[in-house]
């Protein structure tokens, strides 16, 4: 039982970690590395790729936060 | 004494530990300092157990998928650093939390783990990294103890500094700081994760200064982006009452 519970704690504390407040921004940054290492696998420049989803799945996660919290 | 060797190793050392600093102060100075300092003891000590079990073979450690996990970890959570601090700067402005001890609200009243484990990538990741230099450069002029004073100096050196800023950085208002660090780590975390891709990035090492720049710009904008958002979005309709004409306009 006190394993389970230590199990389901260290599960858990990286779900919390990796994932946060959104989702979606995880998941796109997921998408991303699996799309870099594609380009780099197919030998295309793949440099620029990795900063552009991080920004764009920032700014998607902001807008949507911003219209729950409209008054 | 090899002086070649031990200045070669200092400058290459240099570049890890700036990292590995970094990484500490920005934990300490926006979650627990007691978290980022026994990540970084906890890290000390699981290399110092590597180079002592390993020895010259730490050479052939893989560095490229031990890169990529750290920076693919790194990525979302400094991304949700990123995203905290443009939020609060953009609704709060930049001078808010100025004198407050912690800034995100997740850093629990107990101990940080989150903290802990920041702080540990950073220092495993780059410490490693450190010692690789160490052996390779060491190895290759059959100069050890040269390698290791060049490494060891660089590591004093770049941690006085870091010790020295971190007065400074606790000036800086801790809203403001949210949105530097988040900043900071999502910088990181793209280049090891891309290190551990096999991108090329363009200038090298150097990358990380354009990268810093352009999330840093990035960020800058998006405060921006979103005050302009909130002033647009049209308050909620209550539901049961008359909406007054051109509400949801």
């Amino acid at each position: 039982m006190i394993l389970w519970r230590w199990a389901r704690a260290f599960v858990l504390f990286w779900v919390d970690y990796i994932v946060g407040d959104d989702w979606t921004v995880a998941a796109l940054i997921g998408v991303a590395l699996l799309a870099t290492w594609g380009l780099v696998q197919a030998g295309i420049p793949a440099w620029w790729l990795l900063p552009v989803a991080v920004v764009a799945a920032a700014a998607e996660s902001l807008h949507r936060a911003v219209r729950r919290e409209r008054p | 004494m090899n002086v070649s060797v031990l200045i070669s190793t200092f400058l290459a050392a240099t570049i890890e530990v700036i990292e590995m600093v970094a990484i500490v102060v920005a934990v300490g100075v926006t979650r627990s300092w007691r978290a980022a300092r026994l990540g970084a003891l906890a890290a000390l000590v699981l290399l110092a157990v590597l180079i002592g079990v390993l020895g010259t073979a730490l050479q052939d450690v893989p560095l490229r998928p031990l890169r990529l996990v750290v920076g693919a970890l790194l990525l979302p959570f400094g991304s949700q650093w990123l995203r905290k601090g443009i939020l609060s700067v953009s609704r709060d402005g930049w001078a808010t939390g100025s004198g407050e001890e912690r800034v995100d609200d997740d850093v629990p009243p107990g101990f940080d783990w989150k903290g802990f484990v920041l702080s540990f990538k950073g220092v495993s990741l780059e410490g490693l990294e450190v010692a690789v230099i160490v052996v390779a450069f060491g190895a290759a002029s059959q100069a050890f103890g040269s390698a290791v004073i060049g490494a060891a100096a660089s590591v004093v050196i770049v941690g006085a500094f870091g010790l020295a800023s971190y007065r400074w950085v606790a000036r800086i208002p801790r809203r403001a700081l949210q949105l530097f660090v988040g900043s900071a780590l999502v910088t990181f975390g793209t280049f090891w994760a891309g290190e551990g891709l096999n991108v090329d990035w363009p200038g090298g090492d150097l990358a990380l200064v354009w990268l810093a720049a352009f999330y840093l710009a990035a960020a800058l904008l998006l405060v921006r982006a979103v005050s302009s958002w909130r002033s647009r979005i049209p308050p909620r309709v209550e539901t049961g009452q008359p909406a007054p004409a051109g509400a949801a306009r």
